[in-house]
């Protein structure tokens, strides 16, 4: 019983219920009932108020008069009158003799006359008169008493009525609740064993209980699409490691078997290795993909400044560029603070830079550029490379996308993946457009709350070495 | 130099025994954290490498704490199959002087155990570093070959000096990311060969002999020839 939530629910029901019949009947009894008594009260006071009138106008002469006459105008013969006087010897009335039990003025009893042969219920009260007379009026109340029994009767039948519509509603009320709660748990059910397309069905009736399901399926929908990214990593981690693995194991086994020479046989064994690498640097790339999208680097947070941050990476990668041929131009501002993950941050532009190097043409001009802009920070790096064709674009983020132009250079296409993963841990966007010719890769940041976003400089001063220098082509301000 | 080495897996284990001994050091085994935290207690070493996760109770961690408690301050390179950069923090944290991600390269390990104890060696602060012909002035952050003066930018001279600091030992390129440009994460394209060709073409070139030898598979080494 207590287990079961849709009984504890109905039992509720059934209480509420009941208690609020009950006391429906209660006041209808009142007021039916109670209502008879409180007439029969009301009329004897005024009966006697006009008696203890005519009493004061006439005395004991003019009493007995009026009760004569009252007695004979008495059309349901129900009015009951005695006067006594002090040594308690009847005067007049038609009752016969003072009844005992009344002993009190200015209380009603009830009592049991026999009148005419016939035994029936009598309201009375006493009033007493100056000179030691005792006034008695009252009336039968036989029918009204039978009619309150009556009603009593049909009252409490009414009770059990009420008793019995109260569990039926119950039982309708905890079988509605079973159903709608086993309709969630069939679902769960159903999804624990392993089926993740049942949803829970919608009454269309826009209540709670539609909205409950619909938030449950929403929260459904969001599991599946998660399940099915990560069968989709899960597959291409099969293909994309598969391959290095099995040439590095091809070619252990075919140096075991045939090479002729150890020369040969440290060679393969190797290149193997290297094959090995490659595999390492793909997990390492997946896990810290994964580890940025759980969000728990959001605890590193600290104040950036992405001013120094970019610089030294123009430094760093203003070399390699020369070494390929191109020119690296950085446009960053003194400071640019932001609230975020300093590690992250440089991998992602590291990465994004790496690209913009593989991509571009011999002599062509890379753009790394960072610029306040309406509370954010934005970070650009464009190539003059071949870009990514439109349609491509939605998808180069996506781990292990590898477009056309990319099929004959090195990687595994989890770069953009991970600057991705990056901007939306600082809760920012990566768009790539085309920077006709080639991509432009801009990174949008939130900007630190308050953070001041300082003003462009010439030349940065935190980097005057490489600023000056003439040795790298053209890292120059624009 | 004594190295402990504590560390379960036993291929791993071999693997990194038999480097070890071939590079001339003496080392000792644990495969189990209680007996790695009792001789790395009894005995000295000057190096320990310290895998993270162990049978017997105690873990790598816990086996550092516990030595750092006790005011033994002997290097320790951990390794560990956790590579995330909180792993590699709480690593660092409870006393570790480097981290090391497996899967690693033999090279790699090497070069960063030998550094380590030249870490410990060099204490007390230097004014100047000297290797072979070449002199680097730390105060006046002037650099002269021979009779000739050297011009470097800032970067260049912070490479030079980090090279010269582990003059006779192989240094990574990892190490040099770590080292001089405090990166924690591998670029893809060779952004380091880059820069120490780059200081080749200023210490080396002018000059008959090298200083700067490229070591294969593992990186670079300053000696004098």
């Amino acid at each position: 019983m207590i287990r079961s939530a849709s009984l504890r629910f109905a039992a509720l029901f059934g209480i509420v219920f009941a208690l609020s019949a009950m006391a429906l009947v209660g006041f209808l009894w009142y007021s039916t009932a109670g209502l008879l008594d409180r007439q029969v009260e009301a009329a004897i006071a005024a009966d006697a108020q006009g008696l203890v009138e005519r009493w004061s106008e006439g005395g004991i002469p003019a009493l007995l008069l009026t009760i004569q006459e009252r007695i004979n105008e008495n059309v349901d013969d129900d009015a009951i009158y005695e006067v006594i006087d002090p040594f308690g010897s009847t005067v007049g009335g038609n009752m016969g003799r003072w009844p005992p039990a009344v002993t009190q003025a200015g209380m009603f009893y009830e009592l049991t006359v026999v009148q005419a042969d016939t035994r029936s219920l009598a309201e009375v009260r006493r009033y007493d008169l100056p000179g030691g007379f005792h006034l008695l009026v009252g009336r039968d109340v036989k029918g009204r008493v039978e009619l309150r029994h009556l009603l009593t009767n049909a009252l409490l039948s009414s009770i059990l009525v009420i008793a019995g519509l109260g569990a039926v509603g119950a039982y309708v009320i905890r079988n509605v609740f079973k159903r709608m709660v086993a309709e969630v748990s069939a679902t769960a059910d159903a999804i624990s064993g392993g089926d993740l397309t049942p949803r829970v069905r919608r009454s269309g009736r826009g209540d709670e209980f539609d909205r409950m399901a619909e938030s449950i399926n929403t929260m459904l929908e969001r599991i599946a699409r998660l399940m099915d990214g990560v069968r989709q990593v899960s597959n291409a981690i099969a293909h994309d490691l598969r391959t290095p693995i099995t040439r590095a194991r091809a070619r252990l086994e075919d140096a075991a078997a045939h090479a002729q020479s150890e020369t040969e046989l440290r060679a393969a064994v190797e290149r193997a290795v290297s094959d090995l690498d490659g595999v390492t640097a793909v997990f390492q790339a997946l896990m810290r993909i994964a580890e940025i999208e759980v969000g728990a680097r959001r605890s590193a947070f600290a104040d950036v400044d992405l001013g120094p941050l970019l610089a030294d990476l123009a430094e760093l990668y203003g070399a390699v560029a020369e070494d390929h041929g191109l020119r690296l131009h950085l446009s960053v501002p003194d400071t640019l603070s932001i609230l975020g993950d300093r590690d992250m941050l440089q991998q992602a532009i590291s990465n994004l830079l790496d690209n913009a190097i593989k991509f571009s043409p011999r002599g062509g001009t890379i753009r790394l550029e960072a610029a306040p802009s309406d509370r954010h920070a934005r970070i650009s790096v464009a190539d003059e490379g071949p870009g990514i064709p439109e349609p491509d674009r939605g998808r180069a983020t996506e781990r292990f996308f590898r477009g056309e132009q990319a099929r004959n250079t090195p990687g595994y296409g989890l770069g953009l993946a991970l600057v991705q993963a990056v901007a939306a841990l600082h809760e920012g966007t990566l768009v790539l457009a085309d920077a006709k010719p080639g991509l432009l890769a801009t990174i949008t940041l939130p900007a630190m709350k308050g953070g001041a976003l300082g003003g462009h400089m010439n030349i940065p001063s935190s980097a005057p070495h490489w600023a000056e220098s003439g040795t790298m082509a053209d890292v120059n301000q624009r | 130099m004594r190295i402990l080495l504590v560390e379960d897996d036993p291929t791993v284990a071999g693997f990194v025994l038999k480097g070890l001994r071939e590079a001339g050091h003496v080392v000792e085994h644990a495969d189990n954290g209680r007996d790695g935290l009792f001789m790395a207690a009894s005995e000295v070493f000057d190096t320990i490498i310290l895998d993270r996760m162990l049978p017997g109770g105690i873990d790598g961690i816990r086996l550092l704490e516990t030595l750092r408690s006790q005011n033994n301050s002997t290097p320790v390179l951990l390794l560990s199959a956790l590579a995330q950069v909180d792993e590699r923090v709480a690593g660092l944290k409870a006393g570790g002087d480097d981290y090391l991600t497996k899967p690693f390269a033999f090279s790699e390990l090497l070069a960063r155990v030998e550094a380590l104890t030249r870490r410990g060696k060099s204490d007390g602060p230097q004014t100047k570093l000297v290797v072979g012909d070449l002199e680097m002035d730390l105060l006046s952050r002037s650099v002269r070959r021979a009779t000739q003066k050297i011009d470097l930018q800032p970067r260049e001279f912070r490479l030079l000096e980090y090279l010269m600091r582990h003059a006779g030992q192989v240094v990574t390129r990892t190490m040099l990311l770590e080292g001089v440009w405090d990166y924690h994460f591998d670029p893809q394209t060779n952004v380091i060969d880059v820069h120490v060709s780059r200081l080749r073409q200023k210490i080396d070139k002018p000059f008959t002999s090298p200083l700067i030898h490229t070591i294969r598979n593992a990186g670079y080494m300053l000696r004098p020839e």
